[in-house]
């Protein structure tokens, strides 16, 4: 038998006109381009891609029934051990967890597990079938999941399996947290997640929005009003700026802000969604992960005739997915690595121009990453009228102030046990950003998942394994 | 959904709605705001609470109808629903331990300080109140404010009710006869609490301001609200809404209020009244 060395190719809208509009960048396989691709897969003995994926999906059997045209066979399996499949084959960063351990890759391209995954979800989900998942009788145990992203929902899903009675509690008005805020609507449809959140629902979990747990309900009163159990998932925080000159000038905005409008308030499509958004003729957007080319590529859609993604180090370093950053790239967007912002400058308040210095690359530092070096006499004005500022977020006070007894690095993430994700304080479990600081919706999925195990034991067998296992 | 249960014409254009909300209400202090969206594709907008009522388990919001959500939300009558409503957000005023407090309330500005009036006033504190407005037509609160405060005073720009000219005048008398104020509390335009600021820091009278600035989650999540106090980077969600008014960038405060002034010309205009 001789192995296909390269896999299908997805169908992309064209980069030329995609740019323009806010509807999905890859349009998905087609039952046909599926099922080859899923024929690729050698179904090894030992599949490595299981162990490479956070939530551990049981890759090879759920491509085994593509392979065989069984779509709906296939989705079950997925949902065996993940709840959101239609997201995860869409913004997981495959070709660094199941993807890269595939023994295709080594002498070709691994199998499209990513694709594989986002078919058969979309697949089921067209029909409308409901895939039927077991869910015990409510065994009248509730447990408070805080934030309704990626973390909460992992968690949410597989406590409610398990028989529990699952409230979940948004800040915002729609539940979602990143997955509807954060990512745009050409990476990952709202009207998507929507449907996941309602199969969720299925499940028994109860969503309830416009609470801000630490304002509106403490964590403190949740445990008081009968809850055996809270995972909190409150999410990434503060966004943080540069502390240069000029920052708050008119037309210099967070990357949460901007994504945000966009995103959640629809103020693309202002002024028929009522929130405004400013839309810059040039734009500058400061960062290298995949937040920055999420602001960038909205920037575009909006009608920018010009953007420049600003980032210090150089492309290699980059935290953003590869197929981001080519994708910004087919549309368009400029790179100008080795570059750091040192002011803004104004003019009557407004945004006139980023002035930015060369850098270049030293000794590696503590995260192995080659540090960035100013170089002398080296700046440059880019011509431009908005900044995004896309450098990361520091976590939110809200719940670690308000919450009496939970310990906190020195840098404001909760800490936990990498096991349980459990806190310093009895029956609270913590994962995803709020915890880790920003990173991936799988991985944050991951540990909710973690956590939904930590909690059902400890609430099945109490003190009694936590002595035994230590 | 959370349902109107009462509804007020107070003057001109300027609105009480009284909403049921009773997790926010069981929380809620003075100085605190909330978030609401009127609709499905509505804006989120900021209202200081007005007033709150435990055991109804309701919150007060006092508005102007200046912009497009609020006069949206100005068409909601008693019994229909505003879509959203989070709270309580901000830290609570910090109200304790004054003897002799100075509060200035600019037009709507007087809603916010309402609640803090009659906390300060429960307290055991002495509480004079200047309520300052365009005209006579656009003075809220009066009769209410009345029965927490020691003495209250009227400026109207126009002369038709109270002192004819700024509530600044009004601050500067009462400071010139004397009264040893240990707090001076100032909500309102941003100009006018730029201007009492001012007074109060050459008399050396600390003074807390109250900022409003554009925000959408309220949380501390978009940094769209950020202010600069004493040089540095508040976010006034979080942080605020209160802040010493002696240390807080006015001017920069007021340019930031305008980044939608032309996006919301274009609303209007796309939406005639």
């Amino acid at each position: 038998m001789s192995l296909a060395l390269t896999r299908i190719p997805v169908k992309e809208q064209d980069p030329q006109i995609r740019k323009h509009n806010f509807k999905e960048v890859s349009l998905g396989y087609s039952l046909e381009e599926a099922i080859q691709e899923a024929q690729r897969c050698i179904q090894c003995k030992n599949p490595r891609c299981v162990a490479g994926c956070p939530v551990n999906v049981y890759i090879p059997r759920f491509i085994a029934y593509i392979a065989e045209g069984q779509i709906d066979e296939a989705a079950q399996v997925i949902k065996e051990t993940n709840n959101l499949p239609a997201i995860c084959g869409r913004v997981c960063p495959q070709e660094e967890q199941c993807e890269a351990r595939c023994i295709l890759g080594i002498k070709g391209e691994p199998v499209a597990v990513g694709r594989l995954e986002r078919f058969a979800a979309d697949y089921t989900m067209s029909k409308q079938i409901q895939t039927p998942t077991t869910v015990a009788k409510f065994n009248a145990t509730k447990i408070a999941i805080v934030g309704s992203g990626p973390a909460g929902l992992a968690a949410a899903a597989d406590l409610a399996k398990l028989g529990y009675e699952v409230h979940i509690f948004e800040a915002f008005h729609e539940p979602g947290g990143v997955l509807v805020y954060g990512i745009p609507e050409f990476r990952l449809p709202n009207e998507l997640v929507k449907k996941e959140i309602e199969e969720l629902k299925g499940l028994g979990v109860e969503i309830y929005t416009n609470t801000i747990i630490g304002k509106t309900i403490t964590i403190d009163e949740l445990i008081e009003n009968g809850y055996k159990a809270v995972f909190i998932g409150s999410g990434a925080g503060l966004p943080k700026f540069m502390n240069i000159p000029g920052e708050n000038l008119n037309g210099v905005f967070s990357a949460n802000e901007y994504l945000t409008r966009i995103n959640l308030m629809k103020a693309y499509d202002f002024p028929n969604s009522h929130t405004p958004i400013k839309k810059g003729q040039r734009v500058a957007v400061v960062g290298g992960g995949n937040v920055a080319m999420d602001a960038a590529r909205s920037a575009l859609r909006l009608g920018a005739e010009e953007v420049h993604i600003v980032y210090r180090r150089s492309e290699e370093e980059m935290p953003a997915r590869l197929e981001e950053v080519h994708h910004a790239k087919e549309e368009g967007i400029i790179f100008d690595v080795l570059s750091s912002p040192i002011e803004v400058l104004g003019e009557d308040g407004w945004v006139k121009g980023l002035k930015c210095i060369r850098m270049e690359l030293g000794e590696s530092d503590s995260s192995g990453r080659r540090r960035p070096i100013a170089l002398p006499n080296s700046d440059f004005i880019l011509d431009v009228d908005i900044v995004i500022m896309a450098i990361g977020t520091s976590p939110n006070p809200l719940i670690t102030t308000t919450t009496k007894g939970l310990k906190t690095h020195s840098w404001g993430g909760i800490i936990v046990d990498d096991e349980t994700g459990a806190t310093s304080k009895d029956g609270v479990y913590a994962g995803g950003d709020a915890v880790t600081g920003a990173a991936t919706v799988i991985q944050a999925m991951g540990s909710g998942k973690k956590a939904a195990k930590a909690i059902h034991e400890q609430l099945l067998y109490g003190e009694k394994i936590r002595h035994d296992s230590k | 959904m959370y349902k109107i249960i009462d509804k007020k014409n107070l003057a001109s254009g300027i609105v009480m709605m009284k909403v049921k909300a009773p997790f926010v209400a069981h929380k809620a202090m003075p100085g605190q705001f909330i978030m609401l969206r009127v609709c499905e594709g509505g804006e989120r907008i900021p209202l200081t609470i007005a007033d709150y009522d435990r055991e109804e388990g309701s919150i007060s919001i006092i508005f102007q109808e200046v912009g497009y959500t609020t006069k949206d939300l100005g068409k909601l009558e008693i019994n229909d629903s505003i879509r959203d409503f989070a709270g309580p957000l901000g830290m609570p005023s910090k109200l304790d331990g004054f003897k002799k407090v100075l509060c200035v309330g600019g037009g709507v500005g007087i809603a916010p300080l309402y609640p803090q009036i009659k906390y300060l006033n429960e307290q055991g504190a002495d509480v004079d109140v200047i309520i300052g407005a365009r005209s006579a037509d656009y003075i809220i609160l009066q009769e209410e404010v009345h029965n927490y405060a020691s003495h209250s005073y009227i400026a109207t720009d126009d002369g038709t009710l109270g002192h004819k000219g700024f509530v600044t005048d009004v601050v500067r008398e009462l400071i010139d006869k004397g009264n040893k104020y240990d707090l001076v509390i100032a909500v309102g335009p941003l100009v006018m609490m730029k201007a009492v600021s001012q007074m109060t820091k050459e008399q050396g009278i600390p003074t807390t301001v109250s900022l409003n600035p554009i925000m959408i989650d309220g949380t501390g999540m978009c940094g769209g609200c950020r202010v600069t106090v004493g040089g540095k980077v508040y976010y006034a969600c979080v942080d605020g809404p209160d802040f010493d008014g002696h240390q807080v960038d006015f001017d920069e405060a007021i340019r930031r209020q305008q980044i939608y002034k032309k996006e919301e010309q274009i609303q209007h205009n796309c939406r005639l009244y």
